[in-house]
Parts: C-alpha cells; structure tokens; sequence
C-alpha cells in the first residue's frame, strides 16, 4: 500500500522543504519509489532544492488542469532513478489547487509509488489544507522556539480535525515530530527549548533531531538534498529519520552538545 | 409542467438531504430585562471571545415564559446578534414569540415533554444539595490531546485524558476533568452553574473558571502551579486546593 506523508508546521521558514527533498530522497535510496510534491504553489523552492529547475516543463497546477498528464509532469530525479519530482508552478497561486484535483492526482500516484511526500507550505491556508488533507502520515517540522512549537500544535489539531481521515472517522493520520535546526549549545544557554520541552508541550513521538548546520546551505545551495551528503551531521540525521520510519531502531543523535566526555565533566549538566 | 430546455433531464444528482446533530450552545433565559441581558451577555462573551465569536445559538425562553414574563424576539435577537452571536433557534417561546422569530427567518424548535416536563413539578426552593448540571446532562469522553486553535464544550460534564495545549478551550456546564496538563483555557459551569468543578493533575492553565469567576495565568500561584488540583467556588471567589 503507498503511503502519503505530508511535511508539514505551520510556521514558514522551518525546513519543510529541507525535510522534504531529504527524506523523499532517503526512502529512495532505500529502493522504495517515491515521488515528491511541490505544494507550495507561487514560490517554487522544492525543484531549487532538489536541484531540478531547468528540467521544469510542466507542473501541478498544469496537471489539475488537465494540461498536461502525470507522466509529463514528474521529473526523474538525476541522483535516483526511483525519484520522481512535481514541481509547483511559478506563475500562478494556490487558488489555482482544488481538492478533487489533487485528489486525483494522489490516486493516480498511488498507483505507482509507494511512497508520496508533500511539502506543505507555510500557514493553514488553502495550500497547506490541501497538503495535508489526504494524507497518512505527517512530519511535523519544528524548531526549538516557542512560536514555531505553539503553530505545531495548531497544525497537530487540524490534522487531527479536518484530515479526509477525520472526516470520514477512519484511523488519525500518524503523527511524528521532527525538530530541527536544534543546537545544544544554545539550548544550554537557555536560549532554546530542549528536546525535552518541546515533547513535553507537544506530546508526540519524535522522529529524530537534525541539528542546525551549515551542510544544509550547502547543500540547497549545489541542488542536492543533504541527505546525501552522508559525512554532515545534517545528512545523517536524516538518514537516521528515514530508517527509523521505516521500523528501524536508531537511538537518537545531535541532541547532546559536541564537547563529548570532557565537556560534559566539566561543563556540568 | 413545462420543462425547462435549458435542463437536462437526466442531470445527476447534485444534493442530498442528511440528518446530522450538532452540538450548539443554548441561551436560557431568566429575566426579561434587556439592558441586563445585554450587560451580562457581553461579561460571558469577554471569557470566551474565540469560542462565541460568530457562534450559532439557540434562544431559549421556556423558563421565562413559566414565570410569565414576556420579551420581544426582535429586540432580544438584536442583542444577540450586537454581541456577535448568531441565533440559529428558538424554543421554549409563545405563540406570538415563535411568530416574530420566523418573521426574522429564526427556525422555531419544539421542546420535548414541554408543558408536564419534571422540571415543571420540580419545587421553586431547591434544597442545597448539588443538583445535576442539566436535565439532558451527558460527559464527553476526550482521549486526545485538545490542541492550539481548538475548543470543546460539554453541555455535561467534560473529561480529558490528554494534554490540553496552550490556545486550546474546553467548557462544560458541568465539571472539568483533565488527567494531564491543563495549559489552555478551561470554564467549568459555563451556564451558571456554581457547583461545578474543575480537577486537573497538572495546572498551567491561561485560564480557569467556573460559572463566570475567572483566573488567568498571571492570577495563579506558584503554589498550584503545575500541581494537581481542583477548583471550586466558595462565595463567589476560586479557590485552587492540592488534590491531596
Ligand atoms: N538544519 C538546518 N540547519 C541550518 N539551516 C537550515 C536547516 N534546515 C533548514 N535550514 C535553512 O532554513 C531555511 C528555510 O528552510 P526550508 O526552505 O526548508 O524551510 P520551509 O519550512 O520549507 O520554508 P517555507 O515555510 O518558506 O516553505 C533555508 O535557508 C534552509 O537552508
Ligand atoms: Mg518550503
């Protein structure tokens, strides 16, 4: 059975689109074929990050139209052949998503692909309802601060309220928190919450931490989702995040500081 | 009957009639005096703004018409509607009453076992015994987190078995029951109901309140904080004791 995982928060400016290209990228590379949707709709940042712009011919809004079919649409990944990319377009906005449309095109996908993720935008308009509306699962993205957790929550109770799973009283869409830009340092200076704060405000089952890191620029900057880049703290705390969605048992990393042994003897805790 | 060549006989169905309950706040009233109402309307509002803020509502004027005072539904639907209220309803009215709210397009709803109910036989002094919330008093059951944006009423009593986030809102007319932290707002006996209590193993609440007496967050003290508790009134004032 495919399943659906939106990345969602709430808050812009968070790392959906980060955590999207990654983990898409991820369960790719484990052999399960996947395609990843743009949803955000008049930005475009997800075929940037995925390095795939100058392939972009067609795009979601041009297939809800019927302008053009799924298949022109997806972009193949150039890293993994089990990738595929479906851009959001540039040029118009979100009015331009309908739910029967995109419902559609999930179907279809299904058909295909086991895995489907969809960055979400930011907020909870339209674009970001749309994106999580029919899906199984959600990434919850958050930083350590109090207003992208407090949007979190928010975002938690429309999952749980206005999904097509709420609706129809099926099982709730699987819930998973994903904190990111974490860095202990500044979290021991009291000034960010720890990974102990935000699960006990949120109450949900962590994912994993990616720690704040310049690999992340890096790598947006060459078009290839960090997850890749498997030598960055970032990319492997997204590795860790694909294999322990996908059952496996990862203890949790990047959440104590980088000072080690001695730090810890003498930093005092 | 002519037909319309326009229409297309064999169009397919585009609706559908579906029964379906809602739960909707009911204003009873027990005074006909129209500048109370309206005083005391607003107070209850400024609790709760998120949750009445274009809130359907139901008017109901059995009480007042039991003890024979009349009101005008136009002007008590001006108040109503002045206050950000929208009045879905009406029950309980007289002949003339339930004429003025269909005339302002206000459905008129029956009262079941209305005229003999038991609340007619019940005696106007009523012992001091803590009497049941309501008479169609049910307990909602929640076993999930109650998160930011969201709001619960119970006409009965309310019980939480999860967290209730920060920019959550649970009433009840009844008691409140959270087995977790209670971070949000939470208003026990929202219709008036001094009785009513409030119990939670873990109170950060913005706010709390039973039957209009309100604390905020900033009112609590650090005594109670993040302790388990209940809230009852005594003379009119909160008082936040350790469940010991
Ligand atoms: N772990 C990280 N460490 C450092 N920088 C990061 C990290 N994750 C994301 N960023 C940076 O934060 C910025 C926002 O990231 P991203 O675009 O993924 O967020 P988003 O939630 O998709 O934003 P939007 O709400 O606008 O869609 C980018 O510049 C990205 O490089
Ligand atoms: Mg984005």
């Amino acid at each position: 059975m495919a399943r659906i995982i939106v990345v969602t928060s709430g808050k812009g400016g968070v790392g959906k689109t980060t955590t999207s290209a990654a983990i898409a990228m991820g369960l790719a590379k484990k052999g399960h074929k996947t395609a990843v949707i743009d949803f955000d709709v008049g930005l475009r940042n997800l075929d940037l990050v995925m390095g795939c712009e100058r392939r972009v011919v067609y795009d979601f809004v041009n297939v809800i139209n019927g302008e053009a079919s799924l298949n022109q649409a997806l972009i193949r990944d150039k890293n993994c052949n089990q990738l595929y990319i479906l851009p959001a377009s540039q040029t118009r906005d979100k009015e331009a998503l309908n739910q029967e449309g995109v419902g559609k095109i999930l179907d279809d996908l299904k058909k295909d692909f086991k895995y489907i993720v969809c960055d979400s935008p930011a907020g909870i308009e339209k674009g970001a309802h749309l994106a999580m509306y029919f899906a199984d699962d959600a990434f919850v993205v958050t930083n350590p601060e109090v207003s992208s957790v407090r949007d979190s929550d928010r975002m938690l109770g429309i999952l749980a309220s206005k999904s097509r799973r709420a609706e129809r009283n099926e099982e709730p869409i699987k819930e998973y928190l994903l904190l990111s830009r974490y860095s202990p340092d500044r979290v021991k200076l009291g000034e960010m919450l720890s990974v102990d704060d935000v699960q006990d405000i949120l109450s949900l089952h962590l994912l994993g931490v990616i720690p704040e890191s310049k690999s992340v620029l890096n790598a947006s900057n060459s078009g290839t989702p960090v997850i890749l880049d498997e030598k960055s703290d970032a990319g492997q705390a997204y590795a860790d995040i694909v294999a322990r969605y996908l059952g496996e048992d990862k203890p949790h990393r990047f959440i104590e500081d980088k000072k080690g042994f001695f730090g810890k003897l003498f930093g005092g805790k | 009957m002519s037909t319309d060549p326009h229409k297309t006989p064999y169009a397919p169905s585009v609706l559908e009639f579906k029964s379906s309950t809602f739960s909707v706040p009911v204003l009873v009233l027990s005074s006909n005096d129209l500048v109370a109402i309206e005083q005391q309307l607003q107070e209850k509002i400024r609790l709760a703004p998120e949750f009445f803020k274009n809130s359907p509502l139901v008017l109901d004027l059995q009480e007042l018409n039991k003890q024979g005072y009349d009101i005008e539904v136009t002007e008590l639907t001006d108040i109503v509607r002045k206050s950000g209220l929208l009045p879905i309803g009406i029950r309980g009215g007289s002949v003339q009453q339930n004429k003025q709210a269909l005339a302002l397009l206000i459905p008129v709803y029956s009262i079941h076992n209305i005229g003999a109910s038991a609340e007619t036989q019940k005696p106007k002094k009523i012992i001091p015994t803590p009497e049941p919330v309501t008479d169609n008093a049910s307990t909602t059951l929640i076993t999930k987190p109650i998160r930011s944006g969201q709001r619960i009423y119970s006409s009965g009593d309310l019980v939480v078995l999860a967290q209730v986030s920060a920019g959550a809102e649970i009433m009840a007319e009844g008691n409140i029951h959270v087995y977790s932290t209670l971070r949000g707002r939470a208003l026990a006996g929202v219709q008036g109901n001094t009785e009513a209590r409030i119990f939670c193993s873990d109170l950060q609440a913005e706010l709390i309140s039973i039957a209009g007496n309100y604390k905020i967050s900033e009112d609590l003290d650090e005594t109670v904080r993040k302790k388990p508790v209940q809230i009852y009134l005594q003379n009119h004032t909160l008082i936040i004791k350790d469940i010991v």
